[in-house]
C-alpha cells in the first residue's frame, strides 16, 4: 500500500484526476445555478432602490432594515420606478434595464478612458420625485457600494448601503437602520458646491440634528469604512454634477 | 445500550472541554478574533464550521488510503474549499439572504487551522463514522468557546444580543446608561478577542489543574 501511494506517477495522477473531478463537480454546480443566483441578485438590486426612496415594510419598526418581500418586488418596482436613465457622453437616454448596469464596471472603463455609461432611476411616491443614483466605492476590507435617493432641491430622501466584507460590529453597521437613517433630511449641497456628505468623527451632533451641515455622526471603531462612505458619495456626487444641475431646483 | 459507544461518545464531549480546539490546542484563534464582536455572527460562523468540519472528515476519511501521502495537505485544502464553494453557491441560488450573512465567513473557513488539523490529525487515520464525530465534537468545542466570546463582546461593546439593545438605549441615555454606563469600545476590537479567550482559558485551567502544561 505504502509504495503504491508514495510513487510519483501515482501522486502525479492523483493530482490530475482530483483537479478534473473538483473542476468539473464546480463547474456543473455554477453553470446549473447561475440563472437562480442572477435572478436573486436583481431582486436584491430592486430591493435596494425601492429601499433608498423610503419603499419598504419598516413601518413603525425602528430597528431593522425590511425589504419589499423577493416575491412582490418585481410589481413593486415597476409601481414606483416610473423612468430609468441612461447617461453616456453627456447624453440621456431612457432605458428600462438601467439598473442591470453594473456600476463597477463602469467605473473601471471611466478610469480607463474607455466610455462609461451611468444610471439614474427616477421614482415616484405620493406626487414627489426621488432621483436615485447608484454608487460604488472602497470600504476597509472590500467593496462598499448602495444607493442615494435625490430631490430638486438636493435633500437626501434615503440611502441604502451594503458592503462585501466588512468587519461585522463596526464597517459592516453602515447597512444599520441608524447610520443609514441619519442621512435623510441632509443636503450635498455646500451653497452651490456639490460636496457630498461626509461621516464625520466627533462632529457634536451625535442626534444629527443639525441636517444643514453636511455631515453625519460616523461609527465608532469603523473610521476607514466611514471614510470610504463619505469618499464613495463624494466621488458619486461629482460623477453626476452635470446631471443634477440639469434637476436641481433653482 | 446508548446510542454511541462510550469511546465514541468522547469523541464528541472532549473537544467540549478538556480538549477544547480553542481553549487547550489553541487551534481557530484567528477567526475567533476576527467574527466574535456579535453574537450572531459568532453562531453563523460556528455553524458554518460545524458543516464543513463534519463533512469534510468524511470526505477525507473515506480517501484516506488513496492520498498520495506527498500532496495529502493539498489535497486537504481542496476539500476544505471545494466544500465551502459549494455550500456558498448553493445558499447564493436558494437561501440568497443567509448567503450574504455568509460571505465574510468563507475564506475564514478554508483558513481555519482547526479543519485541517482534524483531517491531518483524525480522519487520515480513523473510519468515517468516527471522523464524523470527532468534526462535530471540535465544531461544537470551538462553537461554545465562539458564542461565549461573542455573548461578552457585543454585551459589553455594543450593549445589544443579537443585535437587540438589552442595555438600553446609549444615546438617549435610557435603562443602564441613565446612571452612567458606558459601552466598552474597546470590546469590539479584535485584542478583546484575546483577552476574553485567555480568562476561559485561566478559568478552565485553575478549575481542573491537570491541564496546566509542565515548563
Amino acid at each position: 500500500m505504502a509504495q503504491k501511494t508514495d510513487s510519483n506517477v501515482y501522486t502525479v495522477v492523483f493530482a490530475a484526476v482530483m483537479v478534473v473531478v473538483v473542476g468539473s463537480i464546480l463547474a456543473f454546480l455554477a453553470s446549473a445555478l447561475r440563472p437562480n443566483i442572477k435572478e436573486n441578485e436583481r431582486f436584491e438590486k430592486q430591493q435596494n432602490i425601492l429601499y433608498a426612496m423610503g419603499v419598504n415594510e419598516n413601518g413603525d419598526d425602528t430597528g431593522s432594515v425590511n425589504f419589499i418581500p423577493t416575491d412582490a418586488v418585481e410589481e413593486v418596482f415597476a409601481n414606483y420606478i416610473k423612468q430609468q436613465y441612461v447617461i453616456q457622453d453627456g447624453e440621456i437616454t431612457e432605458n428600462s434595464e438601467a439598473y442591470l448596469i453594473d456600476l463597477k464596471k463602469q467605473l473601471a472603463n471611466l478610469k480607463r478612458g474607455l466610455d462609461y455609461k451611468l444610471p439614474v432611476f427616477i421614482g415616484e411616491k405620493d406626487d414627489k420625485k426621488f432621483y436615485i443614483i447608484p454608487m460604488y466605492g472602497k470600504g476597509l476590507w472590500d467593496a462598499i457600494w448602495g444607493f442615494i435617493a435625490l430631490d430638486e432641491a438636493m435633500t437626501v430622501q434615503g440611502v441604502y448601503f451594503d458592503h462585501k466584507g466588512e468587519t461585522p460590529g463596526l464597517g459592516a453597521n453602515i447597512k444599520m437602520r441608524y447610520f443609514m437613517d441619519d442621512f435623510i433630511g441632509e443636503t450635498i449641497l455646500d451653497g452651490s458646491k456639490y460636496v457630498g456628505i461626509s461621516v464625520a468623527k466627533g462632529n457634536n451632533d451625535p442626534l444629527n440634528k443639525t441636517k444643514n451641515d453636511n455631515e453625519v455622526d460616523a461609527l465608532a471603531g469603523a473610521t476607514i469604512t466611514g471614510n470610504g462612505v463619505s469618499a464613495m458619495i463624494s466621488e458619486t456626487v461629482k460623477l453626476y454634477k452635470p446631471y443634477l444641475e440639469t434637476i436641481r431646483a433653482k | 445500550m446508548s446510542l454511541l459507544s462510550k469511546k465514541d461518545a468522547n469523541l464528541i464531549t472532549d473537544p467540549l472541554a478538556d480538549n477544547n480546539p480553542i481553549t487547550i490546542q489553541v487551534l481557530g484563534i484567528c477567526s475567533a478574533l476576527a467574527i466574535t464582536a456579535e453574537l450572531k455572527a459568532s453562531l453563523v460562523m460556528a455553524i458554518s464550521v460545524m458543516f464543513v468540519l463534519g463533512a469534510g472528515n468524511v470526505v477525507i476519511s473515506l480517501m484516506r488510503n488513496i492520498i498520495p501521502s506527498k500532496i495529502r495537505i493539498i489535497v486537504q485544502l481542496i476539500v476544505v474549499a471545494t466544500l465551502v464553494i459549494i455550500v456558498d453557491q448553493v445558499l447564493k441560488a436558494y437561501a440568497y439572504e443567509l448567503s450574504k450573512t455568509l460571505a465574510v465567513f468563507v475564506g475564514l473557513i478554508i483558513t481555519n487551522c482547526i479543519i485541517m488539523g482534524r483531517f491531518e490529525a483524525f480522519a487520515l487515520a480513523n473510519g468515517p463514522w468516527r471522523s464524523f464525530l470527532d468534526g462535530i465534537g471540535n465544531s461544537l468545542g470551538y462553537g461554545v468557546i465562539l458564542i461565549i466570546v461573542g455573548f461578552f463582546r457585543e454585551l459589553l461593546g455594543s450593549g445589544t444580543l443579537f443585535g437587540y439593545p438589552v442595555l438600553g438605549d446609549p444615546i438617549m441615555k435610557t435603562g443602564l446608561y441613565a446612571t452612567g454606563y458606558e459601552n466598552n469600545g474597546f470590546m469590539i476590537i479584535p485584542p478583546a478577542a484575546l483577552i476574553v479567550v485567555g480568562i476561559i482559558i485561566w478559568v478552565q485551567r485553575s478549575r481542573n489543574p491537570a491541564l496546566v502544561e509542565e515548563n
